[in-house]
């Protein structure tokens, strides 16, 4: 069995408002396992991108524990490296740049400045950008910039790669290139991944398990589906899997029959 | 804006005069012939062949949209001069155009003339007032940058003194004047300090909404990359608070222009707002009319200069 890098026991999150207090999150008990990909899926506002953040250790949960390697989340790190869903290059840095910041921070004190842009250029060739490294953000389109933020991401060499809705701003068809290209890297990679998304089509391509969460406030884990088909997968030869349509159908299933928004 | 270009280009009227009418002409001749082609058959590509004019016809049409921008500031401009010769028709005090032009002629012709203390030419009294603008601006930008940092890093230091600039900002500047005299004892520092205490208020408010609006995305990027104090400042914080500093300074540097002018007739010596003060002793009403214009088109200059810096570090609209 595969180590658990992250353990999630019995999380809660709570927020101080100015209507009150109110409970996001709650009783959530989840591990993720080395080498996988989860994803998380739910209605907007349930909690993903809350759930996300904790695993990131952007912020601190208010019940529960939380473990990275066994050990407590007590902020963010480089090890839990993070693509944000708008991209959040620094648009005053060429892409090279952006990546090198983080390049820099991680190898900077073991490594000499030649393996250092080393480094940078593998990761920027990683997601087929080798050619835009003296490019600023402004200059570049929304996949390219999604894609220096996921090299920025795998230069780090993380543990866990954490995502939220990386390809949710882009059309359709850019967004089925990245997601080829990124089951690709991961398989080439062996990375972990804990992907947040609102695609069921996406969530089933690339996960190997499918956290559902139920609808917010209070929102819990409410099933989780294990995706068992074998890798690497084509998006072409599943559009007519009769098991990958089971998948879906099961997702769909608990997001609009299960979890149908009442107040919506 | 475009003052400058007009006041340098005085064939401009006679120019637009001849083909503004030609250019109303065409655009009006081509429209409907546009529209005519998209009506009849869509699927004819008609408007290819009219696009690859020759390239003279594509000069005129930049020539024609350089006119159309040009063409308003410099009426404006002329009509401002008539009204200003209509008035002066009349007689009273106030010299006409032909009489400040005659004036600006013989001042213009020696600039930089030193007769004693208090009699310079005019290009000493205008680089005199900037000097003091320079000294007093540059002082606030040195204290006022770091503090509008600080203000918008710490909460409870922006609330602390938020009330206490809320009271002092509104003041205006001539009332700081006294206390520099009193502090310095003559009257140069008296005037810097007083460029001083009037220019730094934008400088710090800017620069301290600039570091609270740095985006949140930002900050998390430097969190999980654990950056050091010093990295998050160069690559992030700097950065993503440079525009709203260069506005803060542009403010202030419009602000410095204007008090500058009051403060020097107050303390007197050599400077474009004591020489006005002077011209009007010596009933040289022209002079001061030149000065006005003088006084314009500097601050108009330090205003572009700083609009073009501005733009430079402009990343999201680039
Ligand atoms: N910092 C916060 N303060 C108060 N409420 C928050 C905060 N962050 C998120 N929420 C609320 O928690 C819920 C879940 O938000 P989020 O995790 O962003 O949802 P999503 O599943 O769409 O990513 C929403 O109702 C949101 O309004
Ligand atoms: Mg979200």
């Amino acid at each position: 069995m595969s180590k658990k890098i992250v353990q999630i026991e019995g999380v809660g999150q709570t927020f101080d408002t100015k209507s009150g207090r109110f409970t996001a999150l709650r009783d959530i008990h989840l591990d993720i396992l080395e080498g996988e990909c989860v994803s998380l899926i739910g209605h907007s506002g349930c909690g993903k991108s809350t759930l996300l953040n904790l695993i990131a250790g952007l912020t601190t949960p208010t019940q529960g524990v939380m473990l990275c390697d066994g050990r407590e989340i007590a902020g963010p790190g480089p090890e839990r490296a993070v693509v944000f869903q708008n991209h959040s290059l620094l648009p005053w840095l060429t892409c090279f740049d952006n990546v090198y910041l983080a390049v820099e921070r991680v190898f900077g004190a073991r490594e000499g400045k030649a393996k250092l842009k080393q480094r940078t250029h593998d990761a920027l060739a990683l997601v087929g950008l080798a050619h835009a490294e003296t490019k600023f953000p402004h200059e570049i389109s929304g996949g390219m910039k999604q894609r220096v933020g996921i090299a920025r991401a795998l230069s780090m060499a993380p543990r866990i790669l954490l995502m939220d809705e990386p390809f949710g701003a882009l059309d359709a068809l850019t967004r089925a290139n990245l997601q080829d290209e990124l089951m690709k890297i991961l398989a080439a990679t062996g990375a972990t991944v804990v992907m947040v998304t609102h695609d069921v089509d996406e969530a089933v391509l690339l996960s190997d398990r499918v956290v559902m969460l139920t609808n917010g406030p209070a929102a819990t884990i409410g099933e989780i589906l294990e995706v068992r088909l074998d890798r690497p997968r084509e998006r072409l030869a599943l559009a007519h899997d009769r098991q990958f349509a089971e998948y879906r159908a099961a997702i769909m299933e608990f997001l609009y029959q299960k979890q149908l928004r009442s107040a919506a | 804006m475009n003052t400058i270009v007009m006041a340098s280009s005085p064939t401009g009227p006679d120019a637009g005069a001849g083909s503004g009418p030609t250019g109303a002409g065409r655009t009006r001749s081509e429209a409907p012939r546009a529209g005519a082609a998209t009506g009849k058959a869509a699927v004819q590509a008609a408007p290819a062949p009219e696009r690859t004019e020759p390239i003279t016809a594509r000069f005129e049409t930049a020539l024609q949209a350089g006119l159309r921008a040009v063409l308003p500031p410099v009426v404006g401009m002329l009509l401002l001069i008539a009204v200003w010769h209509l008035a002066t028709l009349g007689g009273g005090g106030i010299p006409s155009p032909g009489q400040t032009w005659q004036a600006a002629l013989v001042l213009f012709a020696d600039p930089f003339y030193v007769a004693g203390p208090n009699d310079q030419g005019i290009g000493w009294n205008v680089l005199a007032s900037l000097q003091r603008v320079g000294i007093g601006f540059g002082i606030a930008a040195l204290v006022g940058i770091p503090a509008g940092f600080m203000l918008g890093r710490f909460a409870l230091l922006a609330q602390m003194l938020n009330p206490v600039i809320s009271l002092l900002r509104p003041v205006s500047p001539l009332a700081w004047l006294p206390i520099g005299l009193l502090v310095f004892q003559r009257a140069d520092p008296a005037a810097t300090w007083t460029i001083f205490i009037c220019s730094i208020w934008p400088m710090i408010l800017n620069t301290a909404q600039g570091v609270t609006r740095v985006p949140q995305d930002y900050l998390n990027v430097a969190r999980v990359l654990k950056l050091a104090e010093w990295k998050v400042f160069t690559k992030i914080l700097f950065p993503a608070v440079l525009p709203y500093m260069l506005t803060g300074i542009r403010l202030s540097i419009g602000t410095a222009w204007l008090v500058i002018v009051a403060a020097e007739m107050l303390t007197g010596g050599v400077g474009i707002g004591f020489w006005v003060w002077d011209e009007w002793n010596n009933l040289k009403v022209e002079h001061i009319i030149i000065a006005i214009f003088v006084i314009g088109i500097v601050g108009l200059i330090l205003e572009q200069t700083l609009m073009l810096v501005a733009r430079r570090f402009n990343y999201e609209s680039r």
